[in-house]
């Protein structure tokens, strides 16, 4: 049964000390670390405000709410403002910086591009237009569910847009994308101007809100509409994740080892346009998430897909988290937009990444 | 090593094999291939010659079922190759492509551990280690398997590649250009394991720049030019100085190697 020729070289055939150990060890280190600072975070964070509530207290009020305990509230409004504010901003923070760093995860894999990223490439403000759309044009009176399709739907076309304007040969070139992205982002924000001229001041404002980015005014009927979204693409992400390494060879050989590469593709694509809509339809334009946390997980665990996605849908959600911890206390009696704080630390992130990819092997691949 | 006899192509010897025929390629007005007949046996190392731009990358990719041909038809193991699911397929033919660079700093193992991705839920996926630990050693890659493949040399990143296709456990192996980028004892040892697996069952089908390569470790030639089989036969029917002279421009003397017998190709410099 020898098929194969006996090594060429006798002495480079011993098996090198496997890193598998350090590797399980580090998987293990990175998840404990990020669950255990998400649930911190979110018990911290639902007691800063204008309201100051301990970390215990947070935690009697949510067995409380979940009637798991019958202790009485220590001051008066505290489960108001944590279940009618905060507790829903925390969830949405968490479920969509999870789907935005996933979504940018999957993004890099089917464009074989670790700079393909919704927000860079125009996707997120190609939703942004599509959910202004109907601002303006007063359609939104109809259902929550209105907005977050019209979103859809121009996330989608964009996506499908900059994939095949963008790709040749079965790769994509960093230059050709992140020049679409420019276009794609122009246009977008050509069309929000126009329609930020054309409405009125009460959908003036909704618009603006979209651009900047905000959990601010999180109610659970939006946590309906996105969870279930972000949850049945995670488990899309997750089948899919093998083969997508394979796209990481280029979709020819991907194929060659019965991939069934333009399904794939496909579902990516559908599955990013899904995260990135649910998360612009409710939080406006969130940029450079879903391309700072892939990149760190990445660094730490590789970049096989399955451990990737579960990494950046932590990693995401606790980014976001954070970020939103920021917005809402950095600055007294003031919500900022939390698009702006990932914009201003996602901006340099991404000018740092494009030289690196330049100067390092491979070169504007 | 001298080629094996040529019998003739008896169906009975076709049967297993990948088989092309009359195989057309245009695109718009181009014609790419015209009328190219092919035919990979098992146990034999086929060789696919030509200058550039003759079209054996054009044919490797219909044979791979890449490229479906204008009119002709391709068919492995006596069934058209359109009909196979993508899987089944892979399990039965692998290919090596000139593109060996990898997205991400996958390790190298990683990548050959990539090969196995047809095998899952059959019973050959208790192989993989030994598999991929075997083809890892066949290419020389061993030492490297921790290392990213984006930081190897493009050497190392065709034989990690190689090792990959191995690990894939392919009865028809196509292999476009595995010897660009390696040095010389390299590009021996990718063309003595191209024989092993062809001496295990194989069918391989390999494109060489290299003549002399070529006519080393080959049972038979395929000579392209611009898309058209010009020759077709053992290593000494099809490497005569005159048609080499005709299809490559290069005035050549063709003797024959002292020791082996095979012929041995030298440009008139």
């Amino acid at each position: 049964m020898t098929r194969l020729a006996p090594a060429t070289d006798a002495g480079t055939a011993a098996s090198a000390p496997s890193p598998a150990h350090r590797s399980t060890r580090r998987r293990i280190a990175l998840f404990t670390g990020l669950s255990v600072a998400l649930v911190v975070f979110a018990l911290v964070s639902a007691g800063i405000g204008q309201l100051q509530i301990p970390p215990a207290e947070v935690w009697n009020s949510l067995l409380r709410g979940l009637g798991l305990s019958d202790a009485p509230a220590a001051a008066p409004h505290v489960d108001s403002a944590l279940w009618t504010i905060r507790f829903p901003r925390i969830v949405a923070a968490i479920l969509i910086g999870a789907a935005l760093a996933v979504a940018g995860t999957l993004m890099q894999a089917v464009f074989a591009n670790p700079l393909a990223e919704p927000g860079v490439v125009g996707v997120s403000s190609g939703a942004a237009l599509g959910a202004a759309v109907t601002i303006v044009f007063g359609l939104t009176a109809t259902s929550d569910w209105v907005t977050a399709g019209a979103s859809f739907l121009a996330g989608l076309a964009t996506t499908m847009l900059v994939y095949l304007s963008s790709r040749s040969g079965g790769r994509t070139e960093v230059v050709t994308l992140v020049l679409t992205g420019i276009a794609v982002n122009a246009f977008a924000a050509g069309g929000l101007a126009l329609l930020t001229f054309l409405g009125d001041t009460a959908s003036r404002e909704e618009i603006i809100f979209w651009q900047l980015g905000s959990l601010n005014g999180s109610r659970w009927q939006e946590i309906g509409v996105i969870a279930p979204l972000v949850l049945v693409s995670l488990v899309f992400a997750f089948v899919l994740a093998r083969q997508l390494d394979l796209f990481s060879l280029g979709e020819r050989s991907a194929r060659h080892l019965g991939v069934n590469v333009e399904r794939v593709r496909i579902v990516t694509i559908v599955l990013v346009a899904v995260l990135t809509c649910a998360a612009v339809a409710f939080a406006g334009i969130i940029s450079f998430v879903g391309l700072i946390v892939p990149h760190l997980m990445r660094m730490v665990i590789g970049p096989a897909h399955r451990g990737l996605i579960a990494a950046s849908a932590l990693g995401g959600a606790l980014l976001l988290l954070v970020a939103d911890l920021v917005a809402r206390t950095a600055v007294p009696m003031a919500d900022l937009p939390i698009g702006m704080l990932t914009s201003l630390v996602g901006g340099p992130f991404f000018f740092w990444l494009l030289r690196r990819q330049r100067t390092g092997a491979g070169g504007w691949r | 090593m001298s080629g094996i006899g040529l019998g003739g192509h008896g169906a009975e010897v076709r049967t297993g094999g990948l088989v092309a025929e009359h195989v057309t390629v245009a695109i718009d007005r181009a014609t790419l291939l015209t009328d190219v007949s092919f035919a990979a046996i098992p146990g034999r190392v086929h060789a696919l010659l030509g200058p550039n731009g003759a079209g054996k990358s054009t044919l490797l990719a219909v044979l791979a079922g890449d490229r479906t041909p204008t009119s002709g038809s391709v068919s492995l193991r006596d069934r058209p190759l359109a009909d196979w699911p993508l899987r089944e397929l892979a399990r039965t033919r692998a290919v090596l492509t000139q593109e060996h660079s990898v997205t991400f700093s996958f390790r190298s193992r990683e990548i050959v551990e990539m090969g196995r991705h047809p095998w899952p839920r059959t019973p050959a996926e208790d192989d993989d280690d030994r598999e991929i630990e075997r083809a890892m050693a066949a290419t020389d890659v061993s030492h490297l398997a921790d290392r990213p493949v984006a930081h190897l040399s493009g050497g190392e990143k065709a034989r990690v590649a190689l090792a990959r296709v191995l690990a894939q456990r392919s009865p028809v192996l196509l292999l476009d250009e595995p010897t660009a980028a390696l040095d010389l004892k390299h590009q021996e040892d990718v063309l003595r394991l191209a024989r092993a697996q062809a001496a295990a069952g194989d069918a391989v089908v390999v494109v060489l720049h290299d003549l002399n390569l070529a006519a080393a470790y080959s049972d038979e030639i395929t000579l392209l030019e611009r898309g058209r089989v010009v020759a077709h036969g053992t290593p000494a029917e099809v490497l005569t100085a005159d048609r080499i002279e005709a299809v490559y421009g290069q005035p050549v003397d063709v003797v024959e190697h002292p020791r082996s017998g095979v012929p041995l190709v030298l440009p008139v410099r």
